[in-house]
């Protein structure tokens, strides 16, 4: 079944007075990505989410949400969708509750209460909905972010480096949230991020930009299999494994032997037959591991 | 609209620095008047010395009037400063804790919430000027009691009692005006600014700067003078005459309108415009 689009970027520009921050960006977000929005810093990813905010105007191109003009339509698109931009600041002075009941009666929320318990609690806050905001740690703060995302029900959720600052397990957790409100509530979301495991681990479909261009678009494990990945076998005679390879068909693949594994550069549909030709010559694969990811896919798009 | 200004006063009561203003009001209050009861006797001694060779002065001359008429005096110095804390913090501050992001990507417009922001600051500033003369008139009151109020300018007014109380309800509502002239000043440099300092200094320089001019600068800037708002800030005292210069008072209403209706329209006319950064 084809899939709506649900964001759309046509040829869109963003030029400040003597720099152009975005570059004739052009892409598409469907119903039910996770969608990775990857960049080295300074790339136009921040600008890029900020004018599908309309937070900073376009000087140029359509940004449609669900075919509405961003622009235009200002309004009706933003109920739509929510957002968490860089840093999850809040009113510091304020209870988690009251931060977010001021911005359900702000987005015009339907039984705020009800809906305030319910996104507490599905970001785990709901036992701190008393506490002020200021003695909040930065992983609660960002779960707190999440939570106002869902406030007015949207249908799209943009999350601009959600995992800043958060430890190696709050990084999981977040990890996690963002991929249960994706299957659980059918909301798309979108990721604008330059930690690439983030991206690797729950996105299905990614765009890359480097000095506010678009360097490509496309479904994340077909990127990442698309072309040579770099692989490491454990054999039980490397340097043995290496002669025999040197000497077959496979030799164009062999990158040598690193850190005590035999290393090759190879396209992905080659692996079943290196395999069976290891196994024919008797040679024993411990294993085989692959290290083509997407830190070296987006390394060799944006150098 | 009318839930987004509850909004932004909930807000705006709920900031500890709000208060700054209502503390610092009472402060001055409360010494004026005991200043007064302590040395009042010599200080209107001092300040009526050249009448009484022409003057029989007798009753309660310094009174509830008297000491509310004092105080009006600091409305055209103090109240901006304090006025300036609140609403020159009512966008810059937003932009400084990074909530601007959190607001502006709601469903609901600019102007809708510039237009919320820009009531709450007035309601603060109405509120923190019927503090200032509620509070002069009852302590005063309660330490003095009522009486003629004796007003000295290029003319010296003698105006009973009985005549005193709808002039302070007139200059109150003038002192309104004249202060939502200056809350829309601070709103506008708040929408320039990505922090609250640069508001609040903004403010009192322009003030201050623009009354010095005013009086040393007679020669440089003579003929403008008559149409800088900060001519008029002291002039709810030209309700205090015998005859009211109903000619000043128009004159002095309608610029203050003007530089306010300038001040909001710029505002609105940046702040739909400008790119979101912060």
């Amino acid at each position: 079944m084809k899939k709506e689009v649900f964001l759309e970027f046509d040829h869109v520009s963003k030029q400040y007075k003597d720099f152009l921050a975005v570059n004739d960006l052009s892409f598409k977000v469907y119903e039910g990505d996770i969608f990775g929005f990857l960049g080295p810093n300074g790339a136009g990813k921040s600008t890029s989410i900020r004018m599908t905010l309309s937070l900073i105007k376009p000087t140029s191109g359509n940004i449609t949400l669900l075919g509405k003009s961003i622009v235009n339509e200002r309004e009706e698109t933003l109920a739509q969708v929510g957002a968490l931009i860089e840093k999850p600041d809040f009113y510091p002075y304020l209870t988690a509750q009251k931060n977010l009941e001021i911005l359900g009666k702000i987005s015009g929320v339907d039984n705020l209460a009800t809906k305030v318990d319910e996104v507490l609690e599905l970001v785990g806050l709901s036992e701190r909905r008393e506490s002020k905001v200021k003695t909040f740690s930065q992983g609660m703060k960002q779960r707190l972010g999440i939570a106002q995302t869902l406030l007015h029900d949207p249908k799209l959720i943009i999350l601009d480096e959600p995992a800043n600052g958060l430890d190696p397990q709050g990084q999981v957790d977040m990890r996690e949230l963002i991929v249960r409100i994706n299957k659980e509530r059918g909301i798309t979301v979108i990721i604008s991020s330059h930690i690439l495991n983030e991206v690797e681990q729950i996105c299905n479909r990614m765009v890359i930009i480097n000095r506010g261009k678009s360097m490509v678009e496309g479904n994340v494990s077909e990127l990442l299999t698309g072309s040579r990945m770099k692989v490491s076998y454990v054999t039980n005679d490397n340097k043995q494994t290496l002669e025999l390879l040197a000497n077959s068909d496979f030799k164009q693949f062999v990158t040598g032997i690193e850190k005590e594994k035999l290393t090759l550069l190879i396209e992905h549909e080659n692996i079943p037959e290196l395999n069976n030709f290891l196994s024919n010559e008797g040679v024993k694969v411990y294993s085989i591991e692959p290290i083509r990811s997407l830190e070296e896919y987006f390394i060799s798009m944006t150098k | 609209m009318i839930k987004l200004i509850q909004i932004e006063l909930y807000k705006i009561f709920r900031k500890p620095r709000t208060y700054i203003g209502f503390g610092a009001i009472a402060f001055i209050v409360t010494v004026v008047n005991l200043g007064f009861l302590f040395e009042g006797e010599q200080l209107l001694g001092f300040l009526l010395d050249s009448l009484k060779d022409k003057f029989l002065l007798s009753g309660n001359l310094i009174n509830a009037y008297t000491m509310t008429f004092v105080i009006l005096n600091s409305l055209w110095i103090h109240l901006p400063i304090l006025i300036s804390i609140t609403a020159g913090d009512m966008i810059s501050g937003e932009a400084n804790n990074g909530t601007f992001r959190l607001l502006l990507t709601r469903p609901i417009s600019r102007s809708k919430l510039l237009t919320a922001k820009f009531f709450s600051a007035w309601i603060y500033t109405v509120l923190l000027l019927l503090f200032m003369i509620s509070l002069s008139l009852i302590m005063g009151y309660l330490m003095f009691g009522v009486g003629d109020l004796i007003v000295i300018k290029s003319t010296i007014s003698i105006l009973s009692s009985d005549d005193t109380l709808w002039r302070f309800g007139y200059a109150t509502l003038y002192g309104i005006l004249s202060m939502t002239t200056v809350t829309s000043l601070s709103f506008l440099l708040s929408s320039l600014s990505e922090n609250s300092i640069g508001p609040i200094v903004g403010t009192f320089a322009i003030i201050v700067g623009l009354t010095i001019v005013s009086t040393l600068g007679y020669a440089l800037i003579g003929p403008a003078i008559p149409y800088l708002f900060t001519t008029y800030l002291p002039s709810w005292d030209l309700f205090f005459t015998m005859e009211l210069d109903t000619a000043k008072l128009t004159h002095a209403i309608y610029v203050n309108l003007a530089y306010t209706i300038a001040f909001i329209t710029f505002t609105f006319y940046y702040f739909k415009n400008k790119d979101i950064l912060s």
